[in-house]
């Protein structure tokens, strides 16, 4: 089974959803034109990323009801779409959110879980955190949603592994830095060695998109990726410019590669399961949180 | 593992400060940008890089010698003009900081100095308004670190392409860009009386110093660490004790805090908010 699927590393205005919601509009045409079956959008592209105070002006509700969501359900008849957007749930909390639409509907909704709060990052500060990590089927067959720090913690990508999922759509909003005599700045070439690192160790596909523009004196550097149950890299867009691109992928080499690499049938889970029973009973001091 | 050094990749810089000035000046509604040219490296540089973003006849470079001024400077911006192609304006600011500094006959050069250089930054902002551009800094991170700027002065600007540069990769991102090779080699000076520089000033050279502030700032060194690194104790004392004083320049002022919510400290919104 082929998948098409299309990556969008698109520029956002700060704090506009009625903008950005119509670039999205358009940017799915140009998808739907080339033929895409699934289109993803970075962290947080309805809103822009360093929101502060911009939070609860800017939230919306995943659901048909909408006038944000409606759209973009719409839109979903004719290809799958992951879209960024701050949530507000029943009792007010903001979340970083990610949500699957297909057909209409939404599939499922991931609020990102590892808030960065250090250095240049102030996630904490305004946003709830997400508490779970679930894989979910769709059309293409099972897949998870990460959103940028969420898959710097090795934990999420495994618990979703064994969820079931074979395709890991990640989401970023990821501002450039660390400038060396390389040709690529250091947050990209740290990004990308995790990702190819992902898709070998769980041998799986693992997609990638990350915004750009300018937001103040920060850049997002774009690049988005896609790599193979191989490690292989099947498409990498452009560095710090906008663009669509896209990728045919072959589902059928999960199949290939486990063939040959049985990682996941060899996987011991309930060793796992009783080495951090052991390890979560016993003294605080060598504890992560 | 290899030391740390400060290299960088000049087409990769090239195009993240030329986006940046390009994203930076047009989501505000302008077009152009004005620049105070001294006829040295730094704002030398900036000028191309806002020439490239924006487009020569977008750029007002502005000449503002004062009577003291060194012929060179003047020659040396010209320099930058012809290369870039950039609009241009001088105009002398003697007869306007001149009043100021006769009536005080005992004053100092360096308020003499920070009159220039705020008399400069009030022409820029005014042809600020006149061109419809924004104004440009010219600061490197080596400057900003070690406070060696008039506060309101040169300091004063709408956005800074070089501010994350230390003065070394300023010089060779320069190199790379084409800067007049007269302006690369010349000793740095803020040209504000006669027989000044940068490095006789500040009493270490900017290679030196910009090896030693790779360590402390961007690679989180401690002095001690930095010392064991090779510099010497009064060497690093000297520059960490200079970058805390100046912490002052960096930052705005501090508003005192009465109510639930105030500019700077609860009231959090980008520069970019809404654009």
């Amino acid at each position: 089974m082929k998948l098409s699927i299309a990556l969008s590393q698109m520029n956002t205005v700060l704090g506009n959803v009625s903008r950005n919601l119509e670039k999205h509009l358009a940017i799915i045409q140009q998808a739907q034109s080339q033929g895409a079956e699934l289109l993803i959008f970075p962290e947080l592209s309805l809103t822009g990323y360093v929101l502060q105070d911009l939070v609860p002006t800017v939230a919306c509700h995943p659901r048909a009801d909408d006038p944000v969501f409606r759209p973009l359900l719409e839109a979903s008849r004719r290809l799958d779409l992951v879209v960024g957007f701050v949530e507000e749930d029943a009792r007010n909390r903001f979340y970083i959110a990610s949500a699957y639409l297909s057909r209409g509907e939404v599939l499922h909704v991931h609020h990102k879980v590892y808030l960065p709060t250090y250095g240049m990052f102030d996630e904490g500060r305004f946003f709830a955190w997400g508490d779970t990590v679930q894989a979910f089927d769709t059309r293409f067959g099972r897949a998870g949603m990460l959103i940028c720090e969420d898959f710097w913690h090795a934990s999420p990508p495994y618990l979703l592994w064994l969820d079931g999922a074979d395709l890991f759509l990640l989401m970023s909003a990821s501002p450039g830095r660390g400038l060396s005599s390389e040709p690529v700045l250091e947050s990209a070439r740290w990004v990308n060695h995790i990702l190819r690192a992902y898709s070998s160790l769980y041998t799986s596909f693992v997609a990638h998109t990350n915004r750009v523009g300018y937001e103040d004196g920060l850049n997002f550097w774009g690049g988005a990726t896609v790599y193979d149950p191989n490690g292989d890299l099947v498409v990498q867009g452009p560095y710090h410019e906008e663009a669509l691109i896209q990728a045919e992928i072959d589902l059928n080499q999960l199949h290939r590669t486990r063939a040959r690499l049985p990682m996941l049938r060899d996987e011991r889970t309930s060793l796992v399961q009783r080495e951090m029973n052991r390890i979560l009973n016993q003294s605080a001091s060598v504890l992560g949180r | 593992m290899p030391m740390p050094d400060l290299n960088i990749h000049t087409g990769l810089a090239r195009q993240i400060l030329t986006g940046f000035l390009r994203t930076e000046i047009t989501r505000t509604g302008y077009s152009r940008a004005v620049i105070n040219l001294s006829g040295g490296i730094d704002s030398a540089l900036a000028c191309f890089l806002a020439a490239e973003a924006l487009g020569p006849e977008n750029v007002l470079a502005i000449r503002l010698p004062y009577k003291t001024s060194s012929p060179d400077s003047l020659a040396d911006a010209q320099k930058v003009i012809d290369a870039t192609g950039v609009q241009s304006l001088t105009l002398e600011i003697t007869p306007m900081v001149d009043p100021l500094i006769a009536q005080f006959p005992e004053m100092s050069n360096l308020r003499k100095g920070n009159i220039m250089a705020r008399m400069r930054m009030i022409v820029a902002y005014d042809q600020s308004e006149a061109f419809k551009g924004l104004v440009i800094g010219t600061g490197n991170k080596t400057e900003i670190l070690l406070g060696y700027t008039t506060l309101y002065g040169d300091s004063a600007n709408a956005l800074n392409p070089l501010g994350d540069l230390y003065k070394t990769q300023v010089r060779q991102l320069s190199q790379a860009m084409g800067v007049p090779q007269s302006i690369i080699d010349k000793a740095p000076s803020a040209d504000l009386w006669v027989g000044q520089t940068d490095e006789g000033e500040l009493g270490y050279t900017y290679a030196e110093v910009d090896k030693l502030l790779l360590l402390l700032v961007d690679h989180r060194y401690t002095p001690e660490e930095c010392i064991e690194a090779g510099f010497s104790p009064a060497f690093v004392k000297a520059v960490v004790e200079r970058v805390r004083r100046n912490q002052f320049k960096r930052i705005l002022p501090p508003i005192a805090k009465l109510t639930n919510r105030t500019v700077g400290y609860d009231f959090l919104y980008l520069r970019d908010w809404g654009t």
